[in-house]
């Protein structure tokens, strides 16, 4: 019986050890689906709201349908053969970025400095393009030596926080949340010194950037190098993290310190190594943005990416191939509400609104997926059934228990036999067993 | 010039003291809440929708402050019980639910303005809401007098005092009342907290919320006093000197009312030096920023318990874990 006085919650959480990754899964997947529809409803109960009040100030309005919204939004995912290699693209670039925070996250180095090292990579690119195009060197070194100062810039805006954090604890979140606005005010720097056009975009000719690639015919042309390089970087995460001693020790950082420090493993070394390597591919994506994408350099190329990465890789759960899963649903909310904010004039920030809707479902979700609720009436049905047992159980016992007494006081000499007997087999069971093993 | 230079500099320190404080608060509850500037951005949303509301219904000046403040808190007060909803009982990563926040603000601050020019005609092709405006610029004493001291001091709108009122309660609150000490127990070791009595999970959600209730009247104080009604301009780089001026303050707010100064003057003097070029301006923009890194840098090098964060800043709790 449950003790009265110990108040006992309506329900309390526990872990969830069983259940498997396809209930987990199924779960992800119809937030996926009610985030996409709560997105439908909201836009349309928008319009509709607007559509009253511009019917009471007499003017024109058009009626906006369940339908037309997913039509809408399905042409902006998978409009013409360009819309789906640029929702690939960018999926790549996403991912790229994602790939590049993960090893950090995965040692609980919370680097939220995506956005300032891609940037600072695009800031080193367009300084090599802009200080040696159109004097005489050739498009290959320029290309080649754009991608190595991006690279070289990416690392230094990493590991400058990695060096503080390792050797000082320095608190490495708000340190690279600064880093990112000292790249934005280096760019914009860079950018009002060498101005073109007087606008807050350099722009950048044919010749110190990457061609398309393949023949004139083929639509992915410009698209296809990102492609490329998001899978070729995705495979070569995957087996780093899972299979490499670096990918190991990254992971055990990030479990428990502490083991980290028994076994022998040089903390300080994996944090700068780690971010290192964040650096090179966040340098690598600011070169394609502004080499192969862009042919520009602004304010924000990166435009928040940094930011959606560090969700990608959290939602993907550090894991490179659900990572892909992940970047690729994100650009697909984005895209889709992109064209239904072109439609209805809903003008550049609606895509954001949608896709914080959409991450709010995706985040909420781990919840469901990581926890179970059990309820108080359930304990108590548990409690009840347990003692029903113990019951069972105690009474059994106390027949064999009780017998012997029982025997004493009111039957005769007949039923006292009975367990004496038993008490004699056993012995004599033993010995032959004994005997037979013999 | 030098008047107006401090004068434009207290004004633009209120907003950042507006966001730090309620970090702060949210901060010593062990949350790091990144969402701060899409806070403001919804505070800002509120507040013009409480300060248009109060105009239209014929409230006097005072009425249209009140709305704004309390339409401005409620509005960012929600998104701070969403934050905290995510973070204290789904147990969601807290950088991640902050940066969704923050998407998600910013996104609704642009979609909101992009959307009233739908409805509403506009001669200028823009929405201001500068008849409120008017009226919280207003200058909180009065007509103002041609003296310097009136003219740095007594030339503010009334939300201006507010912020530094609102930074000293809180500072006095966190430092000597039982309450404080109970916030700052949990921010340090939640566990032990717990333990001595302390409601750790009520706490956190009433500082989550009036943290965010307190960011918020920045947002609003950012649109209709700092740009005078225009929705033009994005207020999230406010938001995020903001949380940068939470590290400079050392998790005080008393400090932080001499902080948000200097990041008002920080960021306000590049417009005040004549004879460099825009391109050098955008160079001293830095400052605020790299002082902050600095800061940072140093009170970890100094390792000092009394200048440190919280130490369960980021670090979720759940009693079940234990």
């Amino acid at each position: 019986m449950i003790n009265n006085k110990i108040h006992e919650p309506l329900f309390h959480l526990t872990k969830r050890t069983t259940g498997g990754s396809k209930r987990a899964w199924a779960l992800r997947a119809i937030a996926f689906a009610v985030s996409v529809l709560v997105c439908g409803i909201v836009t349309i109960i928008i319009v509709a709201v607007n559509n009253e009040q511009l019917s009471q100030a007499g003017r024109y309005f058009e009626e906006y349908s369940f339908e037309q919204y997913f039509l809408d939004f399905g042409e902006g995912v998978f409009g013409s053969p360009r819309t789906i290699w640029n929702l690939f693209q960018e999926t790549a670039i996403l991912l790229i970025i994602a790939l590049a925070v993960t090893p950090c996250f995965k040692m609980k180095f919370w680097n939220i400095g995506g956005e300032g090292q891609v940037l600072m990579g695009g800031l080193g690119a367009a300084i090599v393009i802009r200080f040696m195009m159109g004097k005489g060197y050739s498009d290959g070194l320029i290309i080649f030596l754009s991608l190595l100062l991006a690279i070289g810039l990416g690392v230094a805006w990493a590991v400058v926080p990695a060096l503080f954090k390792a050797k000082w604890n320095t608190n490495e979140t708000l340190l690279t949340l600064m880093m990112n606005y000292i790249a934005v005010c280096l760019v914009s720097f860079f950018v009002a010194k060498n101005p073109t056009a007087g606008s807050n975009t350099i722009f950048f000719d044919k010749g110190g950037t990457i061609p398309p690639i393949g023949p004139q015919e083929f639509v992915g042309k410009e698209f296809v190098l990102f492609i490329i390089a998001a899978a070729v970087i995705t495979t070569i995460m995957a087996i780093y993290l899972k299979y490499s001693k670096h990918g190991y020790e990254v992971a055990v950082v990030g479990e428990s310190p502490n083991t980290a420090k028994y076994v022998g493993i040089n903390t300080k070394a994996v944090i700068i190594r780690t971010l290192v390597l964040c650096g090179v591919l966040c340098g690598i994506t600011g070169f394609l943005l502004v080499s192969a994408k862009d042919f520009s350099l602004r304010e924000d190329t990166v435009g928040g990416r940094g930011f959606t990465g560090v969700l990608i890789s959290w939602l993907g759960q550090f894991n490179p191939i659900f990572m892909v899963v992940t970047s690729f649903l994100v650009v697909f909310i984005q895209r889709g509400s992109a064209k239904v904010a072109t439609y209805q004039a809903f003008g550049t920030s609606y895509p954001s609104v949608m896709a914080g809707i959409f991450f709010f479902f995706i985040i909420a979700v781990e919840f469901f997926v990581n926890y179970k609720f059990v309820f108080r009436e359930d304990i108590q049905a548990k409690i009840d059934a347990f003692n029903e047992k113990v019951k069972l159980t105690l009474s059994k016992n106390k027949k064999v228990e009780e017998a012997p007494p029982v025997v004493h006081i009111q039957a005769g000499e007949e039923q006292k036999e009975e367990p004496a007997q038993d008490v004699v087999e056993e012995p004599a069971s033993v010995e032959e067993s004994v005997k037979e093993e013999k | 010039m030098l008047v107006t230079l401090l004068s434009r500099a207290i004004r633009i320190a209120a907003a950042f003291l507006y966001g730090s404080t309620g970090e702060t608060i949210i901060e010593k509850s062990g949350h790091l809440n990144l969402g701060i500037p899409g806070i403001m951005c919804f505070g800002a949303v509120g507040g013009c929708i409480g300060a248009d509301m109060a105009q239209k219904g014929g409230a006097g000046a005072f009425g249209i402050i009140v709305a704004t403040i309390f339409f401005a808190m409620l509005f960012a007060g929600a998104m701070g019980l969403l934050y905290g909803f995510f973070t204290i009982s789904l147990r969601c990563n807290q950088n991640v639910t902050g940066l969704t926040i923050t998407t998600f603000g910013a996104g609704v601050l642009g979609f909101w303005r992009k959307n009233l020019l739908n409805i509403v005609v506009s001669d200028e092709g823009t929405i201001t809401f500068k008849a409120a405006s008017d009226f919280i610029k207003a200058p909180m004493f009065g007509a103002v007098g041609d003296d310097w001291f009136s003219k740095i001091f007594l030339s503010h709108g009334t939300l201006v005092y507010l912020a530094i009122i609102i930074a000293i309660v809180v500072a006095i609150v966190l430092k000597k009342t039982r309450t404080g000490l109970s916030l700052n127990a949990i921010g340090e070791n939640p566990a032990a907290a717990d333990a001595a009595g302390i409601k750790v999970i009520k706490y956190k959600y009433i500082s989550c919320v009036l943290g965010a209730a307190i960011a918020g009247i920045g947002g609003a104080f950012c649109l209709l006093d700092l740009q005078s009604g225009s929705t033009e301009y994005p207020i999230e780089a406010i938001g995020w000197l903001a949380v940068a001026l939470v590290i400079f303050s050392l998790w005080r707010p008393g400090i932080g009312i001499l902080g948000s100064f200097v990041f008002g003057l920080l960021y306000v003097m590049p417009n005040y030096i004549n004879g460099i070029g825009t391109e050098y301006k955008k160079i001293l923009e830095i400052i605020p920023y790299a002082v902050t890194a600095l800061v940072l840098i140093v009170i970890s090098f100094f390792n000092k318990r009394e200048t440190q964060p919280p130490t369960a800043l980021g670090v979720p709790y759940f009693r079940e874990d234990r």
